[in-house]
């Protein structure tokens, strides 16, 4: 990257998304603030970080790379039953742990993501579905394994680089939910800036142009795919590590469905949808969700049909149409643009 | 051996019905439109527990509580496809796969609300109760019923898609739907009424099925995944397809229950996956 590089408007624009905006550290801010400001809520700060990451990693395919898929949590509970599995066997070293759950996760993104991503539509819906139903029945049929519906016993997770030990009020567990979170958020950032995330939106938007470009379309989808159920499985494993407990339920449908209203609340194809979303889902369940869990299944429906009849692109597509509306240059570039809706000004010649 | 095979072919059968019957209208309206409206059985779900509250609560006759619990569903489901449906058609798969979650979830919730959690089923008329001959051994009257029922209406399917005015409609529709409207066919109002008679078919399946599968709240989720296998393996936009997709389904799930239990639904899946493998327009795709 040279500074004297020509200045045409798209690079201009490609550039602008590198470069790290103010605002882009208040979720940080905001994460640092709870730990000391909010002790008591700490267990429910960490789930809350597990599921922005859980979302980040479905944005990947489904925001960025335009593959609708409902079985996300196939690979969360590949990387939580591998983590726990490795706990439970006496592996119990949390970094471990988590790299190990990102790569078993990520095998099963490709060798899936090899059947299913030859289908389109519902076949495509369906099949991640059952990559996810599979699982379950496999780990329901190991049960002298993974414990069965009853849920795996005897995770014992060490201390992280065998001094930080996980603390009854979830401090540590808080901590390292933020810094894996962090750390995935560089990558992902990253990822989704450079050429092969812009290629990925280039896909979504138009696959047999991007193909006659000569973008090796399918490839270029599976190691997506492939690099979503890796961070996914790096979820699944920091929720195993901070609750020392995994059972069925990590492969159910109800999952795979709320991380993506989760995604979509927030904003599909953003890099901080998952970021509004999720937190925004989980508190709220946290307050409604308690005395009645099916009265929340309903005000949940409600949202998600108003969310697609009335908001799409989630909250952050609100706030960018009130923005438009608004017509302020100062908030415009504060606040991170959407990455796939604006068409006009990446296309050049 | 021939006893267990009968049990197998016969069971699975009567799934299969249950599933063609509710799956059909799915497969028809997706091939049209190309809407992946998961929430498909929830009509099916809604029909049964119309029927369920006309028959066990109110006494009323058995294929009366049907006929209206179709109609009603119908009527609902035109509401729905005008309201909520219509203006995602032009929008992208994912607004479609929230927009039925959304109304999934919320069929959900009523149905724990009005019915609660427990699994119910509409009570058999007493004329098909009990067990009926044929040949050397006895069948449960009710299913060989269902299982014709599900016939009739396959062949009655058959002819109205493949032998009429409306039928060819349709078809034309599914192959090229511009070109269908360029030759003067109102494509909109062909969905409708289509959307109307596959909701109103999946309420039947729903009420006619609920003794094979109950009633529970959790009903569209808990059969999703059975009920988008018929429609992916069939292949979208025919009448043939879904039928031989819900026997193989219907006959494989009986199968592996009786022969291998426990480890049923791990065998489908992968034999499903490996089909689609394959073809993954399903066995009577129109591409």
């Amino acid at each position: 990257m040279a500074p004297s590089a020509p200045s045409h408007p798209a690079i201009e624009m490609l550039l602008a998304r590198r470069r790290l905006k103010v605002i882009e550290i208040l979720p940080w801010m905001i994460a640092v603030g709870a730990f000391f400001l909010l002790p008591q809520y700490l267990t429910l700060g960490s789930q809350i970080l597990i599921m922005v990451l859980f979302a980040l990693s479905l944005d990947i395919t489904v925001g960025y790379a335009g593959i609708v898929i409902l079985g996300q949590a196939a690979f969360y509970g590949m990387g939580a039953y591998t983590a726990g599995l490795l706990a439970a066997h006496g592996w119990g070293d949390p970094i471990f742990g988590l790299v190990a759950a990102a790569f078993t996760a990520a095998m099963l993104g490709l060798l899936s993501g090899a059947v299913i991503l030859r289908t389109t539509g519902l076949a495509l819906l369906m099949l991640g579905m059952a990559v996810a139903l599979i699982l379950r029945e496999l780990a329901n049929r190991l049960h002298d394994i993974t414990g069965g519906f009853d849920g795996l016993r005897g995770i014992n997770v060490r201390p992280i680089f065998g001094y930080f030990d996980f603390d009854f009020f979830g401090q540590t567990a808080f901590l390292y939910c933020l810094a894996t979170l962090f750390l995935a958020w560089i990558f992902v950032r990253q990822l989704v800036n450079s050429p092969f995330g812009r290629s990925l939106v280039g896909i979504q938007e138009n696959e047999v142009r991007m193909a006659a470009m000569g973008t090796p379309v399918r490839r270029r989808k599976l190691i997506a795919f492939a690099i979503s159920a890796g961070l996914a499985g790096m979820a699944g494993a920091l929720s195993v590590q901070v609750n020392q407990f995994v059972s069925l339920s990590v492969f159910s449908f109800e999952l795979s469905g709320t991380v993506l209203v989760m995604l979509v609340l927030g904003g599909a194809g953003r890099l901080y949808g998952a970021f509004i979303g999720a937190p925004l889902y989980m508190i709220a369940q946290d307050a409604f969700a308690k005395g009645d869990p099916v009265y929340w299944l309903f005000w949940l429906g409600l949202l998600l049909i108003g969310v697609v009849l009335f908001a799409r692109g989630g909250l952050l597509g609100v706030s960018d149409t009130i923005q438009r509306l608004v017509g302020s240059h100062l908030l415009r570039r504060s606040v991170a643009s959407p990455d796939t809706t604006s068409r006009a000004s990446g296309a050049g010649s | 051996m021939t006893d267990t095979l009968i049990s197998i072919l016969f069971s699975g059968a009567a799934f299969a019905t249950v599933l063609y019957l509710i799956s059909v209208g799915l497969s028809i309206t997706m091939g049209l439109l190309g809407i992946a409206n998961l929430a498909h059985g929830a009509f099916a779900m809604a029909g049964g527990y119309i029927a369920f509250t006309l028959v066990n609560r109110l006494g009323v006759n058995f294929f009366v509580a049907l006929a209206v619990a179709a109609a009603i569903v119908a009527l609902i489901s035109v509401i729905l496809e005008r309201l909520i449906y219509a203006p995602v058609y032009s929008a992208g798969e994912l607004e479609q796969v929230l927009l039925s979650i959304g109304l999934i979830f919320v069929s959900v919730a009523v149905a724990q609300f009005a019915f609660g959690p427990l699994p119910l089923a509409v009570n058999v008329p007493s004329s098909l109760q009990g067990q009926i001959q044929l040949g050397w051994r006895s069948f449960p009257a009710y299913r060989v019923f269902l299982i014709g029922f599900g016939a009739v209406v396959f062949v009655m399917l058959w002819f109205a898609i493949e032998r009429t005015g409306l039928g060819a409609r349709i078809r034309a529709a599914v192959d090229n739907r511009a070109m269908a409207e360029g030759v003067g066919i109102n494509t909109r109002t062909l969905f409708t009424i289509v959307f109307a008679i596959g909701s109103a078919l999946a309420a039947i399946g729903g009420a006619l099925g609920s003794e094979v599968v109950a009633l529970t709240p959790f009903y569209p989720l808990e059969y999703l995944v059975y009920f988008l296998i018929v429609v992916a393996v069939g292949g979208l936009g025919t009448v043939g397809g879904p039928a031989l997709a819900a026997l193989l389904l219907g006959f494989g799930d009986s199968a592996c229950k009786i022969l291998i239990p426990g480890f049923g639904a791990f065998f489908i899946y992968v034999v499903v996956f490996l089909l689609l493998l394959l073809r993954p327009n399903g066995l009577f795709g129109r591409t």
